[in-house]
């Protein structure tokens, strides 16, 4: 049996990683062509440095006020929970962000770098296109080139982002190799940045990619789970019983986690995407179905075949369908920290409608599948227990997708 | 001594400089792969460089990239792979082959037994594009347990410091990455390779080769006049994929663009030996 004592020392050793090499456990690293090490090595030592600049830090926290509009609100969805007929509800209202999702709180974070860092000209990759309009917004306001890669199967599924990253002024370049979506479209960022190293800063849009990428991209998120923390503290007046929310990368999830980590009583639930359902195999879950292997430049489960050859993956919501996970996550999932459950499509279309109907709120339709896991899991809790949300975006970029679904033509 | 090793003294003592084709295991079909790297062979190769298919080949440009899909459209693995290295040992003794390719499918199969079956099938080296020497510890002990050389890259970015890290990790010979890009790119600067190796030569004693942007005859000269080995990749697969819907004609063919790189080289080396004589 583990004491109160050895749980302790293990929550304080997981909120002072990664290593100094960037490792969680057996994860994450730095699995990259020689040409980007030394470049990776620039950029931690200039994040090391600017992470305790208090004046970099005031003028981020400026910038988060001012521009992304935060604190987000933290709202008792009331008559949700008591639908639900369990525990309290709460949602971190991410979706309520510039540009209506999380994804801003990160690219404010890496463009102010990249200032600092003296390069002119910003690379993102995209999935369903919520990282690259964040990217192109922050280039736009601070006049840089911004050029995002993005899967040409994406780009035919979301045209509306893709104009508004052209409408803000950012090149988006279609990527036709592989599946042709959100892993090919990093591959060719990736490529992008080994030729263009000396002018060019890569914006990673989530918690993964080789160090210090998964540590810096938690930190410029985890003003989600600071707020959230305060707020339901002076709010509820004590801790919630646990944490949900969707698992893509895991960005947002970490933002929210990582906060709590020393809080043992506060159980956390990662969601992932769970298609057609994880028997099915046609799934967008590499915690709940893959094994560990090495993609992107980390170590970390990945939906792979025997071969080691990545696979493609499936969910109907284009953030959740990537093959790989932040190794944070991973590590996470290990030492037993963090569960990691699956929701399928339907489920999350069902949440999202619940959602919409009960509290005026359309999410996306990746928070929708921690919204799918919170209606199972909510009835099993009592009526004063408190269960925080990540409502990581907004639901208006998958109003086509959702019509198209129900044979609805808009 | 290792069957690399060997060929490098070899070489040095005829002063030639190696000529080191790479080609994509299974492109376009698996039936051509044991007998074009006879092919090479005989238009001039020392050394062969045989790609592990991967579906996310992060370090290549557009040609390895397509080269890759078309094998894996035949669904090539690492143990396809070694089986292609096995049977290339029933006819070809002698000519070091170096297994090119990413972690991933080393890291599934297990890294000792990866290494035992590689040791078995006649492999003699490993190159993996994203594995540092920071992260290669495990992998490079696997691998020299079975007497297999472990081949660094090194960039225009890497220091002094990491050279020597890659000299003491690896063994065979050191790869050196002509520009800072992908594989195939046309930004080959002959004057500024030839600066950084020297640079290089004065933290390693192994052998060093120089890849990424030899497309002609005239480069793999030029490069040939200052390292140990010249490594084409690109220039080749493209002449594979030329021919992709007419198989046959691919190992009668493509390795004409081998014997012309191996012809200009040893001319160049010759001329070399003529000025160190004189």
């Amino acid at each position: 049996m583990v004491t109160q004592a050895g749980r302790a020392a293990e929550a304080a050793a997981l909120t002072d990683l990664p290593d100094a090499e960037g490792h969680f456990g057996p994860y994450g690293g730095r699995f990259v062509a020689e040409t980007l090490m030394g470049p990776l090595e620039e950029l931690r030592l200039a994040y090391l440095k600017y992470a305790k600049d208090p004046e970099f830090q005031a003028e981020l926290d400026n910038d988060l006020a001012q521009f992304v509009g935060r604190p987000s609100p933290l709202y008792h969805a009331e008559r949700w929970s008591r639908e639900l007929g369990g525990a309290q509800i709460y949602l971190k209202r991410e979706d309520l962000n510039h540009t209506g999702a999380h994804k801003i709180n990160n690219t404010v974070g890496q463009a102010m770098l990249a200032r600092r860092m003296g390069k002119q000209r910003v690379i993102a990759e995209t999935g369903a296109g919520q990282h690259g309009v964040a990217s192109a917004t922050v280039a736009a306001r601070y006049g840089m080139q911004c050029v995002v890669y993005m899967g040409a199967e994406d780009i035919k599924r979301q045209a509306i982002n893709v104009y508004r990253m052209r409408l803000l002024g950012a090149e988006v370049v279609s990527v036709e190799s592989g599946s042709k979506t959100l892993k090919d479209a990093l591959n060719e960022a990736m490529r992008d940045w080994v030729t263009n190293v000396d002018d060019t800063f890569y914006i990673i849009g989530t918690v993964a990619g080789p160090h210090p990428y998964p540590a810096m991209v938690r930190d410029f998120q985890a003003v989600i789970g600071r707020e959230a923390r305060a707020q339901i503290l002076a709010q509820a007046g004590r801790l919630p019983d646990a944490l949900i929310a969707c698992v893509g990368g895991g960005s947002n999830a970490i933002g929210l986690f990582h906060p709590f980590l020393n809080d043992n009583s506060v159980a956390m639930y990662g969601v992932e995407g769970g298609g057609e359902g994880i028997s099915s195999g046609h799934h967008a879950a590499p915690l709940c179905a893959g094994r560990p292997g090495v993609l992107h430049g980390n170590r970390t489960y990945l939906m792979e075949d025997d071969d080691g050859q990545i696979i493609e993956t499936h969910s109907v919501s284009a953030g959740l369908d990537y093959p790989g996970v932040g190794p944070e996550h991973a590590w996470l999932k290990d030492t037993g920290r963090a569960q990691y459950v699956a929701a399928t499509d339907d489920e999350a279309l069902q949440a999202f409608h619940e959602l919409t109907r009960t509290e005026g709120i359309i999410p996306a339709l990746e928070s929708s599948h921690a919204l799918a896991y919170t209606r199972k899991l909510a009835p099993t809790m009592e009526k004063d227990q408190i269960l925080i949300i990540n409502l990581s975006g907004r639901g208006d970029k998958d109003i086509h997708t959702v019509a198209t679904l129900e044979g609805i033509r808009i | 001594m290792s069957r690399i090793a060997g060929r490098f003294r070899d070489l040095r003592s005829q002063g030639r400089t190696a000529l080191i084709p790479y080609i994509t295991a299974g492109d376009p079909q698996p039936t051509v792969t044991v007998p074009l790297m006879h092919a090479l062979v005989e238009a001039g190769a020392d050394l062969l460089e045989l790609g592990v298919p991967f579906s996310d080949p992060m370090a290549d440009g557009p040609t390895i990239q397509a080269a890759c899909e078309r094998a894996l459209v035949h669904h090539v693995g690492l143990h396809n792979v070694l089986d292609m290295v096995r049977s290339f040992r029933d006819r070809d003794n002698d000519t070091p082959v170096v297994l090119m390719g990413y972690l991933n499918p080393i890291e599934v199969m297990g890294y000792d037994k990866f290494a035992a079956a590689a040791r078995e099938a006649g492999v003699d080296g490993v190159l993996t594009v994203d594995l540092p020497p920071e992260e290669g510890h495990d992998l490079v002990a696997a691998l020299k347990s079975r007497q297999l050389d472990p081949i660094f890259l090194a960039a225009p970015t890497s220091s002094d410091q990491r050279i020597q890290q890659m000299s003491a990790s690896g063994s065979g010979f050191l790869y050196y990455v002509s520009f800072k890009g992908v594989t195939g790119a046309n930004r080959l600067d002959v004057q500024a390779v030839k600066d950084k190796l020297v640079q290089i030569r004065a933290s390693t004693e192994l052998p060093v080769g120089v890849g990424f942007g030899i497309r002609d005859a005239e480069t793999a000269a030029q490069v040939a006049a200052f390292s140990d080995a010249v490594v084409v990749g690109s220039a080749l697969v493209n002449r594979v994929a030329a021919l992709a819907d007419k198989p046959d004609a691919i190992v009668a063919q493509a390795p004409q663009v081998i014997a012309e790189m191996r012809a200009a080289m040893d001319a160049m080396d010759a001329k070399g030996s003529v000025a160190a004589a004189n």
